[in-house]
């Protein structure tokens, strides 16, 4: 008998350690982490392009995660994207005149809405609109500028030297180098 | 049966073994409601071939997930993408293979003790002993042995994920010095509970059934003679190996 009650309390244990394991798995590993917030305050932002954005995507401020995108409509007359954030009430402290862009995380990363802090002296309550937004940057866009923008001119020889142009919104100055043709 | 065969009657045996097999299922599942009254035996039974293979999961696990860590940590640095290698270990392992992995170990450490039980009850005419006291032994022997299976393989399953995400984590942020924060955030954004968790559960616990009915099936209809417990032995581990690779496959196709 003392045999089988140990098989039992054995049995016990190795479910509780299974279950255990599970849900380690699927609340800590999965994106129901990103769940775990408290009380979120609302705010609504405009953009004329989200590019990747998506529902549940998190919202960065000095890419510190303060919330994430709840919600993600089109609006019929305007033709825009009006992104809804649920930002922790922790952070109450965002000045109302703060500035919202959609970034992608690396080069080919998820996008997420990043939050510039403005100098206002009032803040963000519940339900404001963020004014001031930036959409995401397009990397085809991006790409196709500077296709169109290469070839056409004769180049400057020291501009060439730079790959890594840390502007790259601005058309490129022309390449000649056949490489990129 | 030692006489020589020609390839035909070695395919019908092939298909009469297959359709035994699956007569066998419908037999098993038929008695599961009549080995409710053994509740006692099917938790000795899990006793058996889960907590008793703790062991084994546990230390595979862990290896599986240190190599995994280091072998991609060291491809993806390659394209300067190290941050993913969290996301990689989690997806690799939920879905693919920790319910395979756990499954093959399961079905050496487990699968062949069943046979070998069986088989030797078998041999030694206790199954015929037990049908002689009125005790079923498709309802006290191979259901409890079944059910064990189905319920042990995800739990193990999930040990041996949670230990392989350990060690992968151990490799990677601890000795390769990747940041923490980025090994965990990256996993949590990329992996979800239903595509990737839940599935390996649904998974390995279709093993586990599978596993369970070859072991006992092999056990059950063994030659009652210590060669033929011998073969069904063998038998249990390439058959459900085999079985298990491919009902893999069929389920990763439809499932996904």
């Amino acid at each position: 008998m003392t045999q089988r009650r140990s098989h039992q309390i054995g049995t016990g244990l190795f479910i509780l350690l299974g279950f255990t394991a599970l849900g380690y798995l699927a609340t800590q590993t999965t994106s129901l982490a990103n769940y775990r917030q408290g009380p979120t305050y609302a705010l609504k932002a405009r953009f004329t392009n989200i590019g990747q954005l998506k529902l549940r995507a998190p919202v960065k401020v000095a890419g510190v995660r303060i919330g994430s995108v709840t919600d993600i409509q089109l609006e019929p007359d305007r033709l825009e994207a009006l992104v809804t954030l649920a930002v922790d009430k922790r952070f109450n402290q965002l000045p109302d005149d703060s500035a919202a862009s959609v970034f992608t995380s690396g080069l080919l990363g998820d996008q997420y809405v990043a939050l510039k802090p403005g100098g206002s002296p009032d803040m963000f309550k519940d339900g404001d609109e963020i004014i001031l937004t930036q959409s995401s940057v397009q990397l085809e866009e991006l790409i196709g500028k500077y296709l169109v923008g290469s070839g056409d001119t004769p180049a400057k020889k020291p501009e060439d030297a730079k790959p890594a142009d840390p502007r790259p919104a601005d058309p490129a100055p022309a390449t000649p180098d056949p490489a990129t043709h | 049966m030692s006489e020589k065969r020609d390839r035909g009657s070695l395919i019908g045996d092939g298909l009469a073994q297959v359709g035994a097999l699956g007569l066998f299922l419908l037999q098993v599942l038929a008695a599961i409601p009549r080995s409710l009254r053994y509740v006692a035996e099917t938790v000795r039974q899990i006793f058996f071939v889960g907590a008793m293979s703790l062991v084994i999961i546990i230390t595979c696990g862990l290896f599986i997930g240190l190599v995994l860590g280091l072998q991609l940590y060291e491809v993806l640095s390659r394209f300067g993408s190290t941050a993913s290698v969290g996301t990689v270990v989690a997806i690799a392992l939920y879905r693919e293979l920790g319910p395979v992995v756990t499954a093959l170990l399961f079905a050496g450490r487990a699968g062949t003790s069943i046979t070998a039980e069986i088989g030797l009850m078998r041999a030694t005419d206790q199954l015929a002993a037990m049908e002689m006291m009125a005790v079923d032994p498709m309802a006290y022997v191979v259901a409890p042995r079944f059910l064990a299976g189905i319920i042990a393989m995800p739990l193990l399953a999930c040990v041996f994920n949670a230990l392989a995400i350990f060690g992968a984590h151990t490799v990677a942020v601890s000795w390769l010095g990747l940041d923490n924060g980025t090994f965990w955030s990256n996993m949590t954004g990329a992996v979800d509970v239903w595509t990737d968790v839940m599935n390996g559960v649904w998974k390995s616990a279709v093993f586990g059934a599978v596993i369970t009915l070859v072991a006992t099936f092999q056990g059950y209809t063994t030659a009652p003679t210590s060669e033929g417990v011998a073969y069904a032995t063998t038998r249990t581990v390439v058959y459900s190996s085999i079985l298990t690779l491919a009902i893999d496959f069929l389920m990763t196709a439809f499932l996904m």
